[in-house]
Parts: structure tokens; C-alpha cells; sequence
């Protein structure tokens, strides 16, 4: 039975291993390209998902459909399309799911975008450490080739496409999405200067989109069901579905499709279950390692780009880590800042200084070796390495948690510094 | 190098290595592309990139030894240094973190008698840290080999070792 509004994660079934290219189809698989190939054109696609309102779900949050309307496509020239499936933000747990679960699903997402786009070849950048999403994948992409859904006149139609599966060798600056460029051109994953952007000159300096796993997996069901039913999903100003997940000390953790704009309270209370017995909730980061805190006082925030946002921090990822009472929130910080600073990537200098810097703060304070006046100078440091200072995004987001902890758990720093103590 | 060679003993890449890396080489637009995808086949068979190795890699894809160690040492998973038969990715990112990834590695690397990115004496682990493997709601987690284990707090050892 078919459940449309959970469309992402209808076919995910737990007495399966996964949805093979049949199960798909049986719950109308390939209808979104069929109607996209056999009654749109190209502009059209853009458009639909333009109106849909679908938003990056890598964590930027920028239409998607504005993205494709973007790329060049007066002239024939070669286009690239890809599916950055490097998922690496510590706390997210979504994409592998959807890959492992429900490989077609992707598949058909990323040939109707390449469509969109008139792309002939297109790249899944698959980390490297996801082993069973490379073999479904692979075996799906064998289904989509016998089947006539990738090759020559995909659907009878004069457009074709090969999808090629590349896996990463790791390392988080490679979700960036120009360095993924450079990483899938075979050199170092730094990013570029922007502009040119992808759009226009992106791999190997043709016209390129990169779009997250998530949110091609959405595009297959606005093709088939209608923008209507797709602006219907969500709640709140956001539209459509998506992967909540919650992690930590919670009763349950998991992954859960819900609707965008609904309340942190329900994902929390309702699907997590709460803290588990004997913890306390302290605050916690809405969608990743990346984002700022929040407290329990945020917890009727509604999750969606707008609500979150206003609240001080970013729905990124929608997989919250939470911060029980018995856990540390300045080690907390460290732990993410030692992440951030051995992934930055080295190629510009506030990221490359700036980083280890706050690790050596941070290390010193919980060795009860801290000063006051370290305080100052990490928060000074969140300045010099938040926007505008820093070649890509890694460094601004690497110190949304270390300055909202700073202000929201500043006795815990303090603690440290005037005790004298180790932890 | 010398005394590289003589532990390495490279006699050049097999001819499998160069087939496969060669196959690869029609999916991106030119052969240096496959750059990091001709290090991982190689290191699928050798378990490690070796300067031999590299300076073959280079000559094979026509680009400097240079530019492939820039990649080589740029990846989580390329190794230029000998590993174990099998790799331990034990992920401390901050779930696991939470969760007591901090135990999972003590235990791991007590029970092998190694430290981290050391060789068992019998050469079949290595215990390395990985940053998140996108499982979180079952942290702890870790890769041995290309396997997943999720849930393993308890008793860490026994888990990954089958005991």
C-alpha cells in the first residue's frame, strides 16, 4: 500500500533487505519520469520543482529548482549532473538510509534532474566508507540499465544518460560543493573560488549542478504526484517532507519522515521518546555538528529553514544531537572543533590557524589550564572565522557550536577556569 | 626508499591492477580523474600506497608523483603507511563521542596490544580513528573492514572479534 505522505521513505520496509527495481515501480517508481520525459520539456521540470518549493536538504536550503534554472542551456554543450552522496556532518545519518533502503529512489531522481538539466552524464559521489549503499546502488543502476531507464532513448525518447558511481576516500570538505569538483577530477578536495559558479563552470568547467541525495529523492514524487500535493506535505512555510533523525541519550534514537515545519517538541517527545531515564535534557544541535545550539526552551520551534533560523541557528541536516545533563558541553565543543580542525582542509589561512587555535583553548580549559581571557579570544575567534572571512563554509560552521555553547553554557567554561581543575 | 623497497618489494603494478584502473579511465574526461579511484584499487590489493606504488600510479595516469601525493595524503582512506589485513575504524565523532567512543578505542587497541595506526604483531589490525559513519542512532559504531557494527558499547572486544 502506498503512502503518499511519506513519499521519501514508502518503500522502506523492515522485511526487506531493499526495494528492489520491482518493489519501486509497484508503488509507482518511474511514473515521475515517464511523465517528466514523455509530456515535459526541460524548462518545464525546473519549473514544477521551482513551484514545489523544494530546498536543498544538504543544509544550505536553496530551491532546487532555481538552482537548474540557472544553467546555461542555449547552446549544446556538455552538462553535468550530480548527486552528492558524501554525507560526512557528524550527527546525520539520513542519506545512507535512503541509499541503503531505497537505491531507485535516488536513481530516478537524479535522471529526471539530469533531464531538467540535459545533462548526459551524471555522477553519484558516494562516500567512501558507505560499502552497502555502493552495492545496492550498483545493483540498482543494473536494473535501470536493463530496463531502458539509463542508455540511449531512455523511454523511447532521444534523451540519454549514463549514471556513474563514484566513491570518495574521505574526508568532510568533499560535501563542499566545488571541492567535490576537484575531488571527483581525481585532485585535492579544496574548494574554488566562487565565482565561476558550478552552474556555469563546475566539472572539468562545464555547467554543473550538485544537488544532496535527499533532495533529488524528493523530485520522482513532485513529478508524479503534482506541486498541489507536495506544497499540501509541509506545515509551516516550508513545503514537502523530510528525514528527521534524533541521537544521543534519547529513549529512541532514529530516523523519522515528517512534515516539514513541525514542532522540535513533537520530534523529541513524540518519535525520540524523550531523554532516557536518569538524564535530563540540556539543549542540543538542530541539524548537525555545524549548527548552533539550542536550549529546551526552543523545543516548540518549528522545524524549517525560516523558524529555525530565527531561533539562532540552522535546520542543516534536520538530525538533532542532543546534550544530555551529564555530558560535558565544553568537551562537547572540543570533540566538534578536534572534527573541524583535522577536516578543514588547509587551503586558507584563518580555517588552517584558526581552528587548532580554538582546540588548543579548548584543551586547555578542560585541562583546568584556562584563563578568562581565553574566553575572549575564542569568541573572537568565532568572528575572524565565521562569513566573509573564510574561502568556503566549513570554518563559519565550524564555530556555530563553539559560539553558541559560549553563550549558552558559560558557567561550564568558567567552571573549569577559576577551579583549577581537570575534569 | 631503500629500505622501503626491500620491506615492499614492488616489482612494478600486476597486470589486474592496471586493467581495472585502465576500465576506469572512460568514465571522467581525462585519466588523471581517476587519480583516487587507481589508489584505492591498488590499495585493495597491497593494503597500502608505498612510494613505489605512487610513483606507478603516476606514471600509469600521466601525472606528476607529486600531485598523486598531494592526493595520497589528502584521503581518510589511503594509506601510506603499512596496515593490518583488516582496518578499524572506530568513529569518534561526537555521538560516538557520547556514547563512549573513548572505551570502544581503549578497548580495542588493549585487547590488540597496539596503539593507534600501529599493526597488530601478527599483522592483522589496525585500530584508526573515522569521523562519522552516518549511524548514529546506534553509537557507538565502527568499521571493521567494510563491515558496519553498530551498538557496540558493551563489550567492544568481544563484538568486533566474534568471541
Amino acid at each position: 500500500m502506498e503512502n503518499v505522505n511519506k513519499p521519501l521513505t514508502k518503500n522502506i520496509r523492515p522485511d526487506r533487505a531493499f526495494a528492489t527495481l520491482a518493489d519501486y515501480e509497484s508503488t509507482g517508481g518511474y511514473q515521475g519520469l515517464r511523465k517528466a520525459i514523455n509530456e515535459l520539456q526541460p524548462k518545464d521540470v525546473q519549473q514544477w520543482v521551482k513551484d514545489a518549493g523544494l530546498r536543498g536538504r544538504g543544509g544550505a536550503g536553496f530551491s532546487a529548482g532555481l538552482k537548474w534554472s540557472m544553467v546555461p542551456m542555449d547552446k549544446p554543450q556538455t552538462r553535468y549532473m550530480i548527486a552528492n552522496a558524501d554525507e560526512m556532518e557528524p550527527g546525520t545519518f539520513k542519506d545512507r538510509m535512503l541509499m541503503e533502503q531505497d537505491p531507485h529512489q535516488l536513481i530516478e531522481g537524479l535522471i529526471i534532474a539530469s533531464y531538467a538539466i540535459q545533462a548526459n552524464t551524471a555522477y553519484i559521489f558516494l562516500r567512501g566508507e558507505y560499502h552497502l549503499a555502493r552495492q545496492r546502488l550498483e545493483y540498482a543502476l543494473q536494473e535501470a540499465r536493463f530496463k531502458g531507464y539509463l542508455g540511449e532513448h531512455i523511454l523511447d525518447s532521444d534523451f540519454k544518460l549514463e549514471i556513474v558511481l563514484h566513491t570518495g576516500a574521505g574526508r568532510y570538505i568533499c560535501g563542499e560543493e566545488t571541492a567535490l569538483l576537484n575531488a571527483l577530477e581525481g585532485k585535492r578536495a579544496t574548494p574554488r573560488a566562487k565565482p565561476p559558479y558550478p552552474l556555469v563552470s563546475g566539472l572539468w568547467g562545464k555547467p554543473t549542478v550538485v544537488n544532496n541525495v535527499e533532495t533529488l529523492c524528493n523530485v520522482p514524487h513532485i513529478l508524479h504526484y503534482g506541486v498541489d500535493w507536495y506544497l499540501g506535505l509541509g506545515r509551516g512555510a516550508d513545503k514537502g517532507t523530510k528525514l528527521f533523525g534524533a541521537s544521543g541519550r534519547v529513549k529512541y534514537p532514529g530516523l523519522w519522515e515528517l512534515p516539514m515545519g513541525i514542532p522540535i517538541r513533537e520530534i523529541f517527545e513524540k518519535y525520540a521518546g524523550g531523554m532516557r531515564d536518569g538524564y535530563k535534557l540540556r539543549g542540543f544541535l538542530p541539524g548537525g555538528a555545524s549548527t548552533d545550539f539550542l536550549l529546551p526552551e526552543h523545543l516548540d520551534v518549528f522545524m524549517d529553514y525560516e523558524a529555525v533560523s530565527k531561533a539562532g541557528s540552522r535546520l542543516g541536516t534536520g538530525t538533532l544531537i542532543v546534550l544530555d545533563d551529564k555530558t560535558c558541553p565544553v568537551k562537547m565543543v572540543l570533540n566538534l572543533e578536534q572534527f573541524f580542525a583535522q577536516e578543514s582542509c588547509g587551503w586558507c589561512t584563518p580555517c588552517r590557524d584558526g581552528l587548532p587555535w580554538t582546540v588548543t583553548l579548548l584543551k586547555d580549559i578542560v585541562a583546568g589550564k584556562g584563563r578568562l581571557e581565553d574566553l575572549d579570544t575564542l569568541t573572537g575567534l568565532t568572528r575572524m572565522l565565521g562569513p566573509g572571512n573564510t574561502f568556503c563554509a566549513l570554518a563559519p560552521g565550524a564555530v556555530e557550536p563553539l559560539q553558541s555553547a559560549l553563550k549558552y553554557f558559560r558557567a561550564d567554561f568558567e567552571r573549569y577556569i577559576v577551579a583549577k581543575e581537570p575534569a | 626508499m631503500n629500505e622501503q623497497t626491500e620491506k615492499t618489494g614492488f616489482t612494478g603494478l600486476s597486470p589486474e591492477e592496471i586493467r581495472e584502473i585502465n576500465a576506469e579511465t572512460g568514465h571522467y574526461e581525462n585519466k588523471a580523474a581517476v587519480a583516487i579511484e587507481a589508489l584505492r584499487i591498488v590499495q585493495k590489493y597491497r593494503r597500502w600506497i608505498s612510494d613505489e606504488c605512487l610513483v606507478a600510479v603516476a606514471e600509469l595516469l600521466d601525472i606528476s608523483p607529486a600531485q598523486l601525493e598531494a592526493v595520497a595524503t589528502f584521503y581518510n582512506l589511503i594509506y601510506r603507511r603499512p596496515v593490518g589485513k583488516t582496518v578499524i575504524h572506530y568513529c569518534n565523532s561526537v555521538t560516538c563521542w557520547m556514547l563512549g567512543s573513548d572505551q570502544v578505542q581503549e578497548r580495542l587497541c588493549r585487547h590488540l596490544n597496539v596503539e593507534l595506526g600501529q599493526m597488530s604483531a601478527d599483522g592483522e589490525y589496525t585500530v584508526l580513528p573515522i569521523v562519522c559513519l552516518g549511524a548514529c542512532d546506534h553509537a557507538p559504531v565502527a568499521m571493521v573492514g567494510d563491515q558496519l557494527k553498530l551498538d557496540i558499547t558493551k563489550n567492544a572486544v568481544n563484538e568486533i572479534f566474534g568471541r
